[in-house]
C-alpha cells in the first residue's frame, strides 16, 4: 500500500510544482508587490503541499515515524523564514523569499531520502545560514563603508584562496577546503561573494583601461589559483562573473568580445595542459563507451534521469545513491530520478524566476556599486545552476559544483543564503531610491 | 474620478523613467536574455534526451536500475506477431521464478536469455520486460498481498511458421537465415546454426563458452562475417551502372572459362566457359569472368566511398547486436585483388543482416529502412503502451539503380543461377552465391539474397549454409521453401 501510495505522491507533487512554477512567472505580470499578494499565498500553500506529500512518501516508505519530527522542524523553519523575512523587512520581495524556501523545502526532503545523518547535518546549517540571512540586509542598508573596502576584499578573496591551495586537504582530487574544529569549510563559495564585492568597488572608482587593466589582472590571479587548486567549476563562474560584470558597467562591446574570446582560447589551453580537463571533456563526449571510469559519473546520471522518466520512479523507488556525490554534485539528477523529470524542469524554471529578479532588481538600482553587485551576484548564482544542472544532464562537461539551496554543502548553502539576502538588501535600498525618484518627478 | 486621473499622470511619469532605464539598462538586458536562453536551451536537451535517448541509454547493463526493478517485478512476456509465448516466466508455488522459452532452440539467438547476461530481444526489451504499466488497481492488490506486479510485455516482428521453415530448411548446416520485410524492415525470421537451448543456458554455459570452434552463442545472421561471393556481383553491377551513368548497353565479354589479365587469373565457377555475354547475361550466369573484368575498369576510389555509404565499414543502422562487415580494397591494391574483390573474393566480408538489408533497400527503391525486431510494448493485460513504427533510415541508392538492379536478378530467376525459383505462383528475383573460404576450390559457403513478388516485394530472404556449396543448388531450394511457407498462407 505504501508503494502505491507513494507511487501515486509523485504525480500529485509534480502537478501542484508545475502550479508554483506558473506562479512564479505569472508574478512579473504586475509591477506593484501588493498586487503579487494572492500569487505569493498560493506559492506557500503549493510549497507546503509538496514539503508535506514528499515526507509523507518518506515515513510511509520507511515505517519510520522519526521522520515526522523532523519534518516538523523543517516546517518551522521554513514558515519562521517566511514570517520573520516579511516581518523584518516589509519591503522585501516575496517571491525571492518563496524561492529560497522552496528549493530548501525541495532540498531537505531529497536529501533526507539520500542521508538522514547528512540531512540532519545540512538542516542545522540551513537553520544558522537563515539566521544570518535575517540580519544581512540590515547591514547592507546600515554599512555605507562597505564601498571602501575594495582592495581589501581583493586580498582577502586571493589570500584565502592562496591559503587553501597551499595548506588545504586533498578532496576529490581538487585542493578546495580546510577543516576547522570539525566542520569543512569551501572557502571559493564565500570568496564568490567577496570577490564580486572587489570587482564592483574596483568599476566603480573608475571604467577607463587602465583599470580595466589592473581588473583583469587581479581577476586572472583568483582564476589561475582555482584552476592550479583543480577548482575548475568555480574558476569559470569567476572568470565569467567579472567578464560580464565589465561589460555591464562600461557598455563596451569590444570587452565582451575579447573576454569571450580569451576564455575561449584559455579553455582551448586548458584542454592540453590539463589532464584532468581532457578527462571531463572525453567523459562528456561519449560517456557510455568509459561507463566504467572517466564517463561513470556521466552514464550513472544519465541512467538515473532517463530510469526515472517525465514523472519519476518515486521516493525511495530509485537507486540514486549508485551515483558518486549524489548529494552534492548530482542532487539534480537525483531529484530528476525519483520525482521525475518534469519536477526537475519546474525547478529549472524556478531557479530562472529567481535569477530574473535579480536582474530586474538590479536594473532598478541606481547606485553603482550595489547595481553591479547584484549583477555580480545573479550571474554568480545562476551559472553556477548552468554548471551544475548542464553537466549532469551532459548538456556541457561536468565541472563539480553544487545546485545552490539544494545540494549538499554547508559552505555552499550559507553563501547562496547570504548572497540572496544581500540582493534582498540590495532590494529594500532600491525601494527608497524609487520613492526619490517619484518625488523628483513629481 | 480624480483618482484616477493621478494615476494616469503617475503612469506617464513612470513611462518616461522606464523609457530612460531602458535605455541606461540595455547591456544587462541582453546579458540576462543570453542567460535564459542558456538554460532554456539546457532544458530543451534534457527533454531531447527523455524522449529520444533515454530508451536506449537506461538499457545499458551498467544501469544497476534494472536489478532493482527486476526484484519488483516479474518479468514480462515475448510474444512472436500472432500472439504466440516467445518467452515467459514462470513462478512457483514458493516464489521460484524460472525463464521459461517454450520453443527451445528454435528463437535461441533472436529472442536470447537474460540470465548469464542478456542478449537478442530479452537485452533490446529489457527495461520494457522489467517495468510494469499493470493497471493502478491491480497494483495496489499486489501491493496488499506483497506480490509482485507483472513486467510488460514486449510483442515482436518474429512470425513462428516462417522461423520454424527457415529453421527446418537449414538443417544440420551451420549458417544463418534473415527474413524481413522490405518496405518496414521488420525483422520475420532470423535464425542461426549452431544453436542452444535457452532453457539449459544455466547448465550449459561453461561447455558452450569453452568451445571456440563453433561459437555457437553468436548470432550468425548479424555478427557473422562472410566473404560475400558472387551475392556481391550486385554491388559490381550496380557500380558499374552509376560509374557509367547508367549507360550500360555497350558492354560485352566474350568469356571462355576465364580472365587473365597482367598474368593474373580467374576462373568461372566449375570452369564454365559462357560464351558472349552482355551485362544481363554475365549477372545471370554469374559468370566470374566478366565481373573481374568490370573490376578492373571500376574508378576505386568512386567505389570505395560508394561502398561506406552502402553501410560497409559502418555499424549497420539497428537495435540488434551486429559486426560491421568490411571493406578494404583501395586504388593503391594490385591487380590481383581488383579482380578478386569484383567476384566477391578477395578480403571483403559481409554479415548476412548487412547483404539483407542491401536487398531489402533494392526490392523498396532503393530506400533502406531501418531493421527492427520489437513491433509494440503492452502491458500484461495487453493494452498498448508504446508502439514502434517503421523508420527510413537513408535512400542508399536511387529508384532508378533499384529498378535496374531488380531486373538483373529477376534475370537471375528466369534464366540464371536461381532458376529453381521459376514458375512458382510468385514471382521471384535473387543472387546466389558460393564463396570460397579456404582457397580450397570444393569448400564454399552457399549463399542466396533475394526477394518476392518482383512486382511488389513483399518479403526478402538471405541464406547462408556454411561449407555447403554452390548456391544455386543448396540455398536456392531453401529460399524457396520459406517463400512458399508465406505465400501459401
Amino acid at each position: 500500500m505504501a508503494h502505491v501510495i507513494s507511487d501515486l505522491s509523485k504525480y500529485a507533487i509534480a502537478i501542484v510544482m508545475a502550479i508554483y512554477t506558473y506562479e512564479c512567472f505569472a508574478v512579473f505580470r504586475y509591477n506593484n508587490e501588493e498586487d503579487r499578494n494572492g500569487i505569493y499565498t498560493r506559492q506557500i500553500i503549493c510549497m507546503f503541499l509538496i514539503h508535506f506529500m514528499g515526507f509523507a512518501a518518506i515515513c510511509l516508505e520507511t515505517s519510520d515515524i522519526t521522520y515526522i519530527i523532523f519534518y516538523g522542524f523543517q516546517q518551522i523553519g521554513l514558515f519562521a523564514t517566511i514570517a520573520l523575512f516579511r516581518t523584518l523587512y516589509r519591503e522585501a520581495n516575496r517571491l525571492v523569499i518563496n524561492n529560497m524556501c522552496m528549493l530548501l523545502a525541495t532540498s531537505f526532503v531529497m536529501l533526507t531520502r539520500l542521508s538522514y545523518e547528512k540531512s540532519i547535518k545540512q538542516f542545522k546549517i540551513v537553520i544558522v545560514s537563515l539566521v544570518i540571512g535575517l540580519i544581512i540586509p540590515f547591514f547592507v542598508r546600515k554599512l555605507k563603508f562597505l564601498k571602501q573596502l575594495t582592495w581589501i576584499y581583493g586580498l582577502v578573496g586571493a589570500g584565502a584562496l592562496l591559503v587553501v591551495m597551499v595548506l588545504g586537504a586533498v578532496t576529490n582530487g581538487s585542493k578546495i577546503s580546510y577543516s576547522l574544529f570539525g566542520y569543512t569549510f569551501q572557502p571559493s563559495e564565500f570568496v564568490k561573494i567577496i570577490y564580486v564585492f572587489f570587482i564592483a568597488g574596483l568599476l566603480t572608482a573608475s571604467k577607463d583601461f587602465l583599470q580595466i587593466v589592473i581588473a583583469s589582472g587581479a581577476a586572472g590571479i583568483h582564476v589561475i589559483i582555482l584552476v592550479i587548486s583543480k577548482d575548475l567549476g568555480s574558476a569559470l563562474i569567476f572568470f565569467v562573473v567579472y567578464v560580464v560584470m565589465v561589460f555591464i558597467a562600461t557598455k563596451n562591446y569590444l570587452y565582451l568580445l575579447l573576454g569571450t574570446g580569451g576564455g575561449a582560447a584559455a579553455a582551448v589551453i586548458a584542454y592540453h595542459l590539463f589532464g584532468h580537463v581532457r578527462n571531463r571533456v572525453i567523459g562528456w563526449q561519449d560517456p557510455f563507451a568509459y561507463v566504467d571510469s572517466l564517463g561513470y559519473q556521466v552514464s550513472q546520471s544519465l541512467f538515473a534521469i532517463g530510469t526515472g522518466g517525465w514523472f519519476g520512479m518515486g521516493i525511495y523507488q530509485g537507486d540514486p545513491t549508485s551515483i558518486p556525490y549524489v548529494e552534492a554534485d548530482f542532487i539534480f539528477s537525483a531529484i530528476a530520478e525519483e520525482m521525475g523529470v518534469i519536477f526537475a524542469l519546474c525547478l529549472i524554471l524556478v531557479c530562472i524566476s529567481c535569477f530574473l529578479m535579480f536582474m530586474n532588481i538590479s536594473m532598478k538600482i541606481r547606485q553603482e556599486f550595489y547595481r553591479y553587485i547584484a549583477v555580480g551576484l545573479s550571474i554568480t548564482y545562476i551559472f553556477q545552476v548552468f554548471l551544475t544542472i548542464g553537466g549532469g544532464t551532459r548538456f556541457i562537461p561536468l565541472t563539480g559544483v553544487t545546485l545552490p539551496l539544494v545540494s549538499y554543502g554547508g559552505s555552499s548553502v550559507l553563501t547562496t543564503i547570504i548572497m540572496f539576502s544581500i540582493i534582498q538588501g540590495l532590494y529594500t535600498i532600491r525601494s527608497k531610491e524609487g520613492g526619490r525618484d517619484e518625488k523628483k518627478e513629481e | 474620478m480624480k483618482k484616477k486621473k493621478n494615476s494616469r499622470e503617475l503612469d506617464e511619469a513612470e513611462a518616461s523613467v522606464r523609457k530612460r532605464k531602458k535605455r541606461r539598462n540595455r547591456e544587462t538586458m541582453l546579458i540576462t536574455y543570453f542567460f535564459v536562453f542558456l538554460m532554456l536551451a539546457m532544458m530543451g536537451n534534457l527533454a531531447y534526451f527523455v524522449v529520444a535517448e533515454s530508451e536506449t541509454v537506461i538499457n545499458n547493463s551498467y544501469n544497476t536500475r534494472q536489478e532493482l526493478l527486476a526484484s519488483k517485478n516479474v518479468r514480462g512476456k515475448i510474444l512472436a506477431k500472432d500472439g504466440q509465448v516467445l518467452a515467459q516466466t514462470l513462478v512457483d508455488s514458493s516464489g521460484q521464478e524460472t525463464r521459461d522459452y517454450p520453443y527451445g532452440d528454435l528463437f535461441a539467438h533472436i529472442v536470447g536469455y537474460s540470465t548469464k547476461g542478456k542478449t537478442g530481444v530479452e537485452a533490446l526489451g529489457n527495461i520494457h520486460l522489467l517495468t510494469s504499466n499493470a493497471f493502478i488497481g491491480e497494483r495496489i492488490k499486489n501491493e496488499i498481498g506483497s506480490e509482485k506486479n507483472y513486467g510488460d510485455t514486449v510483442v515482436t516482428t518474429l512470425d513462428v511458421e516462417l522461423q520454424q521453415t527457415a529453421y527446418n530448411a537449414l538443417g544440420i548446416y551451420s549458417g544463418a537465415i534473415v527474413v524481413s520485410e522490405p518496405s518496414t524492415g521488420k525483422i520475420l525470421a532470423m535464425v542461426s546454426k549452431p544453436d542452444f537451448d535457452p532453457n539449459q543456458i544455466v547448465s550449459l554455459w561453461d561447455e558452450l563458452i569453452s568451445d571456440d570452434d563453433s561459437s555457437v552463442l553468436v548470432n550468425r545472421a548479424s555478427q557473422g562475417l562472410y566473404p560475400p561471393g558472387s551475392t556481391f556481383k550486385i554491388i559490381t553491377a550496380l557500380e558499374y551502372y552509376r560509374q557509367n551513368q547508367g549507360n550500360i548497353n555497350g558492354y560485352s565479354y566474350r568469356c571462355a572459362g576465364n580472365f587473365v589479365y597482367e598474368g593474373h587469373r580467374i576462373n568461372c565457377y566449375h570452369g564454365s566457359s559462357h560464351g558472349n555475354l552482355d551485362l544481363q547475361k554475365s549477372f545471370e550466369k554469374s559468370c566470374n569472368s566478366s565481373f573481374a573484368n568490370i573490376g578492373i575498369s571500376l574508378d576505386l576510389d568512386q567505389m570505395e566511398k560508394d561502398l561506406n555509404q552502402l553501410l560497409f565499414n559502418t555499424a549497420l543502422p539497428t537495435d540488434i547486436v551486429s559486426n560491421k562487415s568490411s571493406y578494404v580494397l583501395t586504388s593503391s591494391d594490385d591487380t590481383y585483388d581488383v579482380m578478386q574483390t569484383a567476384i566477391g573474393q578477395g578480403k571483403t566480408q559481409i554479415t548476412p543482416l548487412h547483404l539483407n538489408m542491401l536487398t531489402c533497400a533494392i526490392a523498396n527503391g532503393g530506400k533502406l529502412m531501418r531493421p527492427y525486431v520489437i513491433d509494440r510494448v503492452e502491458n500484461y493485460n495487453g493494452s498498448v503502451m508504446k508502439q514502434y513504427s517503421a523508420t527510413t533510415e537513408a535512400a542508399i541508392m536511387t529508384a532508378d539503380e533499384a529498378q535496374f538492379l531488380t531486373g538483373l536478378m529477376a534475370g537471375v530467376v528466369e534464366n540464371g543461377t536461381a532458376s529453381k525459383l521459376k514458375g512458382l505462383s510468385y514471382t521471384a528475383a535473387g543472387k546466389t552465391g558460393s564463396a570460397e573460404f579456404n582457397g580450397e576450390k570444393a569448400d564454399s559457403h552457399a549463399w542466396f539474397t533475394g526477394f518476392a513478388p518482383v512486382e511488389n516485394p513483399q518479403i526478402a530472404v538471405t541464406i547462408i549454409m556454411e561449407g555447403a556449396g554452390s548456391g544455386g543448388d543448396y540455398a536456392v531450394p531453401m529460399a524457396k521453401r520459406i517463400f512458399d511457407e508465406y505465400f501459401g498462407k
